[in-house]
């Protein structure tokens, strides 16, 4: 489903800063099954899911989704498949301060040019789903790790993806909120989501719901399988 | 269409919530926004009335008026003169005026007093403008006394009291009989103050002022015109005089306007990042701040002139009356008649609302054509 090929990011190229952040990386990603990209930090994990998730591009390589070469689209297109593909959980959650927890769900959509009252009659629906239906009308500051988390999952499923992107989506939970995690992750599988992780966690790349784990290391894979 | 409306109605239901999240921030912003929108229509409206006044007040005046010079000096010019004048090809009607002013040291004001021909006082009564009736608290029935050019005392009977279209001419007005004109100050039945010529082609106007010129060399020909151009330039330059000492509080909202649209907070950029990571277009974060400016500036706009028409026309231009009015003892307490110029009002929009749009616009871009993945770190 996703394939990098020789994939390479340089920052700051040709600048006495420059930094290599993934060497010539070739990976395939499979549809419907959880994938975790594991490692410690400073590994280029957090680089490759932007890559893949359409959020920059590589300096050299080539990236396929859906058989199709993602790296030379234009800006306009690839944001196209990120509101419409991807759905990131990030791992400082991300939400926007100041207005409510279902605005905040319900931004994705704004875009797409569909009734406000529709794209809020699914955000509520998806709020009921995961249990944080009394929390919609709260302010974004005002939710707790576990609830922010929860939104940004809501947030992340609000254009129906089809494939759900976290970084360290644990950082920031203790383990009961980080299994409670993991379970809505199982659902999302069951789905038919495709998944791709980054976290160093072990509740997260130990769990039953991982295929595949991918070691990556200075911006290397090491291994692959589980 | 209908996909792109509601795109539209999206993005500005979220620039609302933007807004109303910085409460303090964009209230301070649109505060002095208004306040300088506010000083600026205020002064632009109140010279573009005046100059309207100044038109109405001019409509019914007669074409020319003709003096006599002496020394440099206007006197009193011979009635005769009427004849020789008639006599021009292309005069339509000739008048003999009587106006002059009056000081009244009960109040130590300056009266106008005219005598009207065609508003029939009679010899014993006036009529009286209503800023004249206020400083001296007077109604129609009662008397007010006027010293003569000998130092005897006249009494007149208040007939009634008046308003007219402009207050500007009719607040210090006393009509008054021809008889007592001259009582009052000395003329002679073979001299009037001016002449009022009516011509029957205006476009022949210059050629018979040039003609008055040559046959009586000791007058001077006043045309409408002139004074029309000379009430323009009189309030133009007061408006400039005023629009100069407003000239730094626009330059400091300028700067700080500037400032404020065209920095970006770490907090607004990290926003921008997480918009354009969910799946916001580069065009919607603009269109998100576009909506965010015109929202700002055209409420501060309209907010602005609003207080200024209630300034100017309700108030009478109550904060800044003494400059641009002039001074008098005898201030006509009039309201002037509401007009506003279009174009004035569009220029206001193109030096307020597009620049500071603009300016609101081009950080943002500049912000959000980065790539997203910032918001991952």
């Amino acid at each position: 489903m996703i394939e990098l090929r020789d994939v390479r990011k340089v920052f700051n190229s040709g600048k006495p800063n420059e930094f290599t952040a993934v060497h010539g990386i070739s990976l395939s990603i499979e549809a419907g099954k959880a994938t975790v990209l594991k490692g410690p930090s400073g590994s280029g994990k957090t680089t490759l899911l932007s890559l893949i998730g359409c959020m920059a591009r590589p300096t050299t390589g080539r990236i396929m989704l859906f058989d199709r070469e993602i790296t030379s689209l234009p800006e306009r297109f690839l944001t196209e498949i990120r509101r419409n593909t991807f759905g990131f959980i990030f791992q400082q959650f991300n939400l926007i301060k100041g207005i409510t927890a279902l605005e905040n769900a319900m931004l994705p959509a704004y875009p797409l040019g569909e009734r406000f009252s529709s794209i809020k009659k699914r955000g509520l629906h998806l709020f009921e789903l995961f249990n944080i239906a009394p929390k919609a009308y709260s302010k974004a500051e005002w939710l707790s790790g576990g609830e922010a988390q929860r939104v940004t999952i809501v947030r992340a499923l609000m254009n129906n993806p089809s494939v759900i992107i976290a970084d360290e989506p644990t950082a920031h939970l203790d383990t009961k909120l980080s299994l409670e995690f993991m379970d809505i992750l199982k659902k999302l599988k069951e789905d038919g989501k495709t998944l791709l992780l980054a976290s160093h966690d072990p509740l997260v790349y130990e769990s039953s719901v991982v295929d595949r784990v991918v070691k990556v290391r200075d911006g290397r894979i090491e291994g692959a399988g589980k | 269409m209908r996909k792109w409306i509601e795109r539209h109605r999206n993005i500005l239901d979220f620039t609302l919530s933007s807004l109303l999240r910085r409460k303090r921030k964009n209230a301070a912003l649109v505060s002095v926004y208004t306040l300088i929108v506010f000083l600026l229509a205020s002064v632009l409206f109140f010279a573009s009335a005046l100059r309207e006044e100044a038109s109405i007040l001019l409509k019914e005046a007669p074409e020319m008026i003709v003096q006599k010079l002496v020394a440099g000096r206007q006197e009193p010019i011979p009635v005769a003169y009427m004849e020789r004048i008639r006599a021009i090809r292309g005069v339509s009607s000739i008048k003999a005026r009587l106006w002059g002013y009056y000081y009244d040291p009960v109040v130590g004001a300056n009266y106008t007093l005219m005598v009207a021909d065609d508003l029939d006082v009679a010899p014993g009564s006036i009529s009286v403008g209503e800023g004249v009736s206020r400083v001296r608290l007077a109604s129609p029935g009662e008397t007010l006394e006027f010293r003569t050019y000998q130092g005897a005392t006249i009494e007149l009977e208040i007939k009634k009291t008046f308003s007219s279209e402009s207050g500007l001419v009719s607040s210090d007005l006393v009509l008054i009989s021809e008889d007592d004109f001259r009582k009052i100050f000395g003329t002679s039945e073979q001299y009037a103050t001016d002449l009022a010529v009516r011509v029957r082609n205006p476009k022949e106007l210059p050629t018979i002022a040039l003609k008055v010129a040559e046959i009586l060399p000791d007058t001077r020909q006043i045309l409408r015109e002139e004074i029309l151009r000379t009430y323009d330039a009189i309030f133009n330059w007061r408006g400039g005089i005023l629009l100069a000492i407003l000239f730094g509080a626009v330059l400091a909202f300028i700067i700080f306007a500037w400032d404020k649209a065209s920095g970006l907070s770490v907090e607004e950029k990290r926003e921008i990042g997480i918009l354009k990571a969910i799946g916001w277009e580069t065009s919607d974060i603009i269109r998100m701040k576009f909506w965010e400016g015109l929202v700002v500036s055209l409420s501060s706009l309209l907010m602005g002139l609003v207080l200024a028409y209630v300034h100017v026309f309700f108030t009478s231009f109550m904060l800044f009356e003494p400059v641009l009015k002039g001074w008098a003892v005898l201030y006509p307490a009039f309201k002037i008649t509401p007009f506003i110029d279009g174009a004035q009002v569009a220029s206001l929009f193109f030096l307020t609302v597009v620049p500071y749009t603009v300016a609101t616009i081009i950080p943002c871009w500049r912000a959000a054509i980065v790539d997203p993945d910032s918001v991952m770190r």
